[in-house]
This record gives C-alpha cells, structure tokens and sequence, in this order.
C-alpha cells in the first residue's frame, strides 16, 4: 500500500472536464511533480489533495485513510502557494509559528521549533521580520517553515518559484530538494518549468488537457517520451516529417535522405509520417556506434559558450543539434556543408 | 460552507429590509392623501404648488451654476497640478479634503461673520449677494467630490504627452484646456457633476441659515406644517439622486467602450 | 519632463504656482478665511481680545448635556453602522452570495450614502411616526402598539436610526475594498495549517482589518456629528443636538451671547478634526501591511 494513493480522481467544472481519471502511487518520502502548461489540470488536482477543491469522483487515500470527505484543517497536509500568503501582520516568528499556536502547543515548545525552523531555513535572525521587509526568495523560504514547522505528512507546493527571479530560482529549488531530503517527507510539486521538474523530482507525472500523459522517473519522460505532447513539452525536439519506403526495415526518407530504423513502422508504404529526435543526440560528422547520416549545409551557429547550436538545413526542413563545445574543434561556418549522425534507436516516431 | 451562507443571506436580508422598508413606506405614505383610497393627489398639489416651482427652480439653476464654477475652477487646477506642480498636490488634495471635515453649518457661519454688511465684501447685504454666497458655498461643498472625480479621470490620460503635442502643434492654453483635456475628461467631470447636482437640490443648512428661497428649506417647512406632501417631496428627491447616480454609472460604462483596456 | 535650457527652465518653473491663485483664492477667501474666522473668533471677546472666556462658557450644564447627546448619536449611528455595514459588505464580498448582487448593493450604497438631511427625516416619519406603514402594521398585524411601548422617532433611538440610513452605505462603501484586499491565499494557508474560520478571522483577517474599521468608525462619528438637516427635520430643535443649537444660535441669539455661537462651532470643529485625523491616520497604517 502506498503512502498517497490518488484513484480515478475526476473533476468537471460545469461541463469542463478538467481532471480526468487521475491515478497516482507515491511512495513515503518520494518528491513527484506534476508538470504541464497552464490549464492542464495539475493545480486543480493538488488542490483537490489538499481539499480546496472538491473531486466529482475518485479518492484519495493518505496512510490509508481515504481524506476526500475531511476538510484542509483537518488533513494534517503542509502547503506552499505560488503568492506566498505570508500573513503580513504577523512577524517571520509568529508566522512559522502559526499551525503551533492553533494547534494549542505549549509555548516554549513553539518557540523551539520555531527556532528549529528558521535554522533549517537558513534565516535564523529574521524571526522579528515583517514580511514586507523581505525579498520574495526569504519570503517563500518562511513559507516553506511554516508549512513544515507542524509536521505534515505530506508536502504540496504550488508552483512556489513562479514568482521569483531565475537565480533565486535555481539555488532555492536545490534548498527545496535538500529540506526535503533531510526530513523524508512525502512531496507533490506542482509547475509548469520541465527544468525544475527533471532536476528536483523522483517522478514526474506529465500533464495535458486534464489528462495524465506519462508517469515515470526524469531520465523515462526525457529519453522515452510516451506521447508527441511529452516529447514536445518535455526538452526541446526536432519535429520532422518522413516517408516511409519499407515499413517492415523501419526504412523511411527525410527530404531525399535513407534512415533505416531497423524496427518496423505501422505506416503504409509511402505514407507521411511523422518522426522526432532530440537535438543532443546528433552529433557532428561520422561516429562509429551512429547508423543515421544527415547531409546539409549549415543554416545558422549560436557558440553559446558550453554548448554549440548549430541548425542544419536539408533539401526543404531545417534540424538543430547541441553540441558541446571542444577546444579542438572550431564551428562550422555559415553555409557550409555538414554531416551528422545519430543513432537511429533514438529517432522517434510519432504515435499518431 | 452551507452556514456560512445563511449568514450572508440574513445580514443581506436585513440590510435590505432596513433599507427598503422606508421607501416603500414612504412611497405608501405618500399615496394616502385622499382618504380611503390610494392617488397621487399629494404629488398633484405639490408639483402645482407655485413655491414648489419656485424654490425648485432655484435649487436647480443653483446647482446648475454650482457645476459650471466646479468645473471652471477644479479642471484648469487638477491639470495645472498634475503638470507642472506634482509638489503641490498633498497640499491641493488636503484642501479639497476640507469641507469634508469642516461641517457646512460652520461654514455658512463663517460666512454671515466674515462677508456681513460691515466688512470689506458685504456680500450678505443684498439679494444677489447672498446668492452669490450660497454659490460660492456649493461649490465648496461640492469640492471634494468634483477633484476627486477630475483627478481620477486625468490619471487615466497622459497629461503631459497630450499637452506637449497640443503645444508642438501650436495650440494655446485655452484651446488645450478646451478642445484636449476637457473632452478626454468630460466622462470623470460628468460624474463629478451629476453628484454635485444631487448634493445641491436636497441641501438645507447653507440656504435655510442665508435665507434663500431653495428647494432644502420650502421641502422643511412643508414638513413642518403638512402630512402628505412632504412624503411626496422625499419619494421625488429619492428618484433625482437615484437618477443622478446611475446617469454617473452610465456615463462611466459608457466610458469603458471609448477607452482602450490598459 | 524634458529638459530644457536651465535658466528658461527655472523662470518657468517659478511662475508656474500662478497657475494655482485662482485655486488658492477661492480656498481662502471661502473656506479657510471664514473657518479662521470662527476658530479665532472663540478665543475672542467684545473688544477683540484673546479670552478663554467662550470656551470656558461651553461648560454649562445644557450645552455639555448638548455636547453629550451628541456625542451618544454619533458614536452609535457609527458603531451600528460599522456593524451592520460591515456584516453587509461582508455577505456580499466574502459570503459566498452570486456574484450579480454585489454591483446593485454598491450602487444603491452610494445613492443612499447621499440621500441625508429633509427628505430622510421625511421617509423615517413616513415609516416609523404615529402615522407610519411600520407603525400601522405593527399594530394591525401583531398587536403591537410601538408608541405606547415608549418609542417614539423624535428621541434618541429615532434620531440614531435614522442616521444609520446614510451610515450603513458608507461604512459599506469603505469597507467593499478593504474586504476584497483579504486574499484568498491567506485563509487557505491558515486553513491548511489547521485554523478553524474563527480562528482565521481572529487571528488573521481582523487584525488585518483592525485599522480601517477603526478609521472607520471614526470617520462615521464625525460624519453624524456634523449632520444638521436631518435632525431639524425630524426633531425640530426640540432634540438639543450640537449642530442644531449651533443652527438656533446663528438664526437668533437665543443662548445670549454671541460669542457663544464661536464656541460652540469650534467645538464642533475639533471634534470632527479628531475624528477625520484618526480615520486618515489609521488608513495610512492599514495600507503599510497590504504590499
């Protein structure tokens, strides 16, 4: 059994179906997210977790006990909102301290965990704080001890770096993963950033339109997409279209150009269809293990410093591929003609 | 949350019992003037009565007058403000926050004292003076609600773009003021007036201490030695300020479709 | 604000404030002037002396059971109307009431905020006099004889009822805006930190509210204690509220002494002074928290 059971879990806004037959296993400490764009329906289940939203049908089990009838006071659930909703006439202290007051804890116990908090926090002098006299990366960061300081048994944040800047963003999100690490508690993180998604989670469950398209560890949703939405959504893509020559070798052209698969394609013989691959995967020129080649000249190069950009253009579509930059090699120029390959195992074809 | 919405609806409920029960009484009150049976008799004789027509007819070109001087003065002021003395506005919004806090009857007081027939402007001497006292004393009245209305509507336009391309093209302060900026704030300066209208009809305290024939004072007297008419008198004054405030409503949404969403 | 030749730019700038005199003028010679000349005229006797005489002359027993009885109106015109207005804005904002309600209450709030002074009185007679619908149907209806119960709407009660006419709409007025700056992820994280609603309110919300209703409150109070026309239509003079024995005093000397009138308005003065000076005060400090 495990620690958070979500089952057919449905909610209709009228006639919206907005999230549809939702399921999900998480494991006791495990840190998932729930990823998608705006609209996709994964705010709306992780307020239905936490009890702001009630499901048209489904449950939600937590330690067993099915939660869908309790209200939010009563789940024993910590939450961290995108708009931190710091209570602005309390100070830093009294706000950690907010779920011990109600819950009715001795004062020095409250005290101790307060102080307790703020440590894990790293803002152990800003208990006397407003919080309009703090920034909004050391305002999520109260929010976060507040949340904890009543030890719940399970963590939801809701998109809680949205509002903050990228640099704030990026050494915050390591503090979230290493807080939650410490205590080994049970962790929903809601956002719409794939980068947070990949480098934060156990699992992601990826999210569209309702639906929960792929549930799986970060290097699944990444590498073995199981949709076109995921691998769109998920990292970038090279969307190509192919026509299938022998569709039991897998053999297909991409603008006059021979890739053979090796593994059969449910497509007719001479059908369009659709076919992807990552640009990190190609790399520049003839390598032994690659049995793809692409021939073309090159578009356009962006030297981003760590990372060469390089877009190669075929008969009548264009490719990117990442490379990593080496000291060896100097870009291609514009115009020039280039090969490169890849290894035709990670070419995907679209399921539809 | 099902409680919680029964409490809403009661204090709602109340409100509404506490707040419509006196107009329908009133309006009922008002019918009741030939015995036994409803009419608007009461209404017949008020509006025929020729004091009525009178002091309601100077109400109205009062404030009517009252209006063009808010405008006259509180355009030209707000847009010199927010131009070119931005340090000055604490100190303009403070005075146009006054009449507020002074009460009107220390006001008119102020006035009998200060322009009586043995000062420098003895405007309580005759008539025309008087009338141009309780003017100049609507107008104050009037002040807070008129600048705050015309400050509204200058922030929602840019006053300084506008003015310096009037001026590029040659225009002059008049005809800024006239064909740029009073155009582009007629909707806020309408609101201010339809309220300043409403403020003006049913005043009673500035007239009935300056003794002048206004709509506020024949309405109290009536009151004094009538039944039924007075009920009348109420019924239309609840129908003009409810008519002035939802002409300001139209006018504001009126607004919404000549103005591009920010 | 483009920056032109410097010494252009300063001649300009320091005739700019011409632009104000007509402003300023008015202010003066009609506001300011004449409110100088009552304050000052207090603190005046016969010959135009400084005295403290006037306002020593205040404290007689009538004109403090004047200043008395008004204070009581106002401070309970305020508080009900604070209460009331409150729970009104309350239901329509927080209350969970659809949607379409809220925009006919604001509006019918600010129609009855403005319908003060004769034609109230007027109304509250038509309703609550010996010959009123409430009156009448009390009696019809459920028996109940109002008048012989001891109400009676030239009194007290009457005079603060009625007041709560234009009371209730202001209070809700000011405090719709205030209600709506309580955001919703306020009382969800309370919530999820397990308070209860009265728990929310008390610790969290109220609070948060705590000085607009005061400021509130006081702005109500000097908003009723400055409020003439109602009163004398209602009560006559026989109700001997501040204003309108300030009113009798102006019409003809009827406290004999002139100067008495001067003390009596500054009176007046500094207490809806106090009053507004508390409701900006405590305004400015709501505003601090709500970044």
């Amino acid at each position: 059994m495990a620690f958070l059971e979500i089952s057919h879990l449905q909610k209709f806004y009228g006639p919206t179906h907005v999230v549809q037959d939702f399921n999900l296993d998480v494991e006791k400490g495990e840190f998932v997210s729930f990823l998608g764009p705006s609209g996709c329906g994964k705010t709306t289940t992780l307020r239905m977790v936490a009890g702001f939203e009630t499901p048209t049908s489904g449950s939600i089990r937590i330690a067993g006990k099915d939660v869908v009838n309790l209200r939010p006071n009563q789940r024993n659930i910590g939450m961290v909102f995108q708009a931190y909703a710091l209570f602005p006439n309390l100070t830093v202290a009294q706000n950690v301290a907010f779920g011990l007051k109600v819950a009715g804890r001795p004062r020095a116990e409250i005290a101790e965990r307060v102080r307790e908090m703020l440590g894990i926090i790293h803002l152990p002098e800003l208990g006397g704080r407003y919080p309009f006299q703090l920034s909004g990366g050391q305002q999520q960061r109260v929010a976060l001890a507040r949340a904890l300081a009543v030890r719940p048994q399970l963590l939801l944040l809701d998109e809680p770096l949205s509002a903050l800047d990228a640099k704030i963003r990026i050494s915050l999100r390591q503090e979230i993963r290493a807080i939650q690490r410490k205590l080994g508690i049970t962790t929903i993180y809601v956002t719409h950033d794939q980068e947070e998604a990949l480098s934060m989670s156990d699992r992601i469950v990826v999210m569209n339109a309702g639906v929960a398209e792929q549930v799986g560890d970060p290097f699944t949703i990444y590498n073995r997409p199981a949709t076109r939405f995921v691998a769109g959504f998920v990292g970038t893509l090279n969307a190509l279209e192919a026509v299938v020559t022998d569709p039991a070798r897998g053999a297909l052209t991409i603008d006059g150009q021979a890739v053979v698969l090796g593994r059969p394609i449910e497509a007719a013989s001479g059908a369009t269809i659709g076919v992807a691959i990552r640009p990190e995967t190609l790399a520049l020129g003839q390598r032994p293990e690659a049995d793809g080649v692409l021939r073309g000249n090159v578009r356009d190069v962006q030297f981003l410093g760590s990372v060469l950009r390089v877009r190669l253009a075929l008969d009548r579509q264009v490719v990117a591929l990442d490379s990593f930059n080496t000291t060896a090699l100097r870009p291609p120029a514009v115009g020039d003609p280039l090969e490169v390959s890849f290894a035709t195992a990670d070419m995907l074809v679209s399921a539809e | 949350m099902r409680l919680q919405r029964v409490w809403a609806w009661l204090a709602l409920a109340v409100g509404m019992v506490y707040f419509l029960l006196p107009l329908i009484a009133t309006f009922e009150f008002s019918l009741r003037m030939r015995r036994g049976v409803y009419s608007f008799d009461a209404y017949r004789v008020v509006l025929a009565d020729p004091n009525f027509q009178a002091t309601f007819g100077y109400s109205v070109a009062m404030a009517l007058l009252t209006i063009l001087m808010g405008i006259v003065l509180v355009v030209p002021t707000a847009y010199w403000v927010r131009l070119k003395l931005p340090r000055w506005r604490p100190v303009v919004e403070f005075v146009t926050l006054l009449p507020l806090v002074i009460p009107a009857i220390v006001i008119v007081f102020g006035y009998i004292r200060l322009y009586n027939t043995s000062s420098i402007l003895p405007l309580t001497g005759t008539a025309m003076g008087t009338n141009l006292l309780l003017l100049l004393g609507y107008t104050t009245l009037a002040l807070p609600y008129m600048y705050r209305a015309v400050d509204t509507g200058l922030r929602a336009i840019d006053v300084a773009t506008l003015t310096e391309a009037a001026q590029s093209l040659g225009a002059g302060w008049l005809r800024i003021m006239t064909r740029i900026i009073l155009p582009n704030v007629l909707v806020a300066v309408l609101s201010g007036a339809f309220l300043t209208f409403a403020i003006v009809i049913g005043e009673f305290t500035m007239a009935a201490l300056l003794n002048r024939p206004a709509f506020g004072p024949y309405m109290q007297l009536l009151g004094a030695n009538r039944a039924y008419e007075p009920a009348a008198l109420a019924v239309i004054a609840f129908a003009i300020t409810w008519a002035c405030m939802g002409l300001i409503q139209l006018v504001t949404r009126f607004q919404k479709h000549t103005h591009l969403p920010r | 604000m483009a920056a032109t030749g410097g010494l252009s730019d300063r001649s300009a700038r320091s005739w700019a404030w011409v632009g104000l005199v007509p402003f300023l003028a008015f202010a003066l010679l009609f506001l300011i002037l004449p409110t100088m000349q009552i304050v000052l005229g207090a603190f005046r006797d016969s010959e135009g002396a400084f005295t403290l005489e006037n306002v020593r002359n205040l404290f007689t027993p009538a004109i403090l059971g004047s200043f008395w009885i008004s204070i009581r109106i106002s401070f309970a015109s305020a508080f009900l109307g604070c209460v009331i207005g409150f729970a009104v804005a309350w239901a329509v904002t927080l209350g969970d009431l659809p949607r379409w309600l809220r925009g006919p209450v604001m509006t019918f709030s600010g129609v009855a905020s403005n319908f003060a002074g004769v034609p109230l009185a007027f109304a509250f007679l038509a309703t609550l006099g010996r010959l009123g619908l409430v009156t009448v149907l009390l009696r019809q209806w459920f028996g109940i004889n109002l008048f012989a119960l001891g109400f009676n709407l030239l009194s007290f009660w009457g005079l603060t009822l009625t007041y709560l006419f234009f009371q209730i709409p202001l209070m809700i007025l000011i405090i719709t805006p205030a209600l709506d700056g309580l955001r919703r992820e306020w009382r969800e994280a309370a919530e999820i930190l397990g308070a209860s609603s009265l728990q929310y309110w008390r610790m969290v919300a109220l609070p948060i509210l705590w000085p607009t209703l005061l400021g509130t409150l006081a702005l109500l109070f000097a908003n009723a204690f400055g409020a003439v026309a109602t009163a004398y239509a209602l009560t006559g003079s026989s109700l001997t509220i501040v204003p309108i024995l300030l009113f009798a005093q102006i019409r003809g000397d009827v406290l004999g002494d002139p100067h008495l009138g001067y003390a009596l308005a500054f009176g007046m003065i500094v207490v809806t002074g106090i009053g507004n000076a508390l409701y900006i005060w405590l305004r400015t400090r709501a505003e601090r928290w709500i970044k």
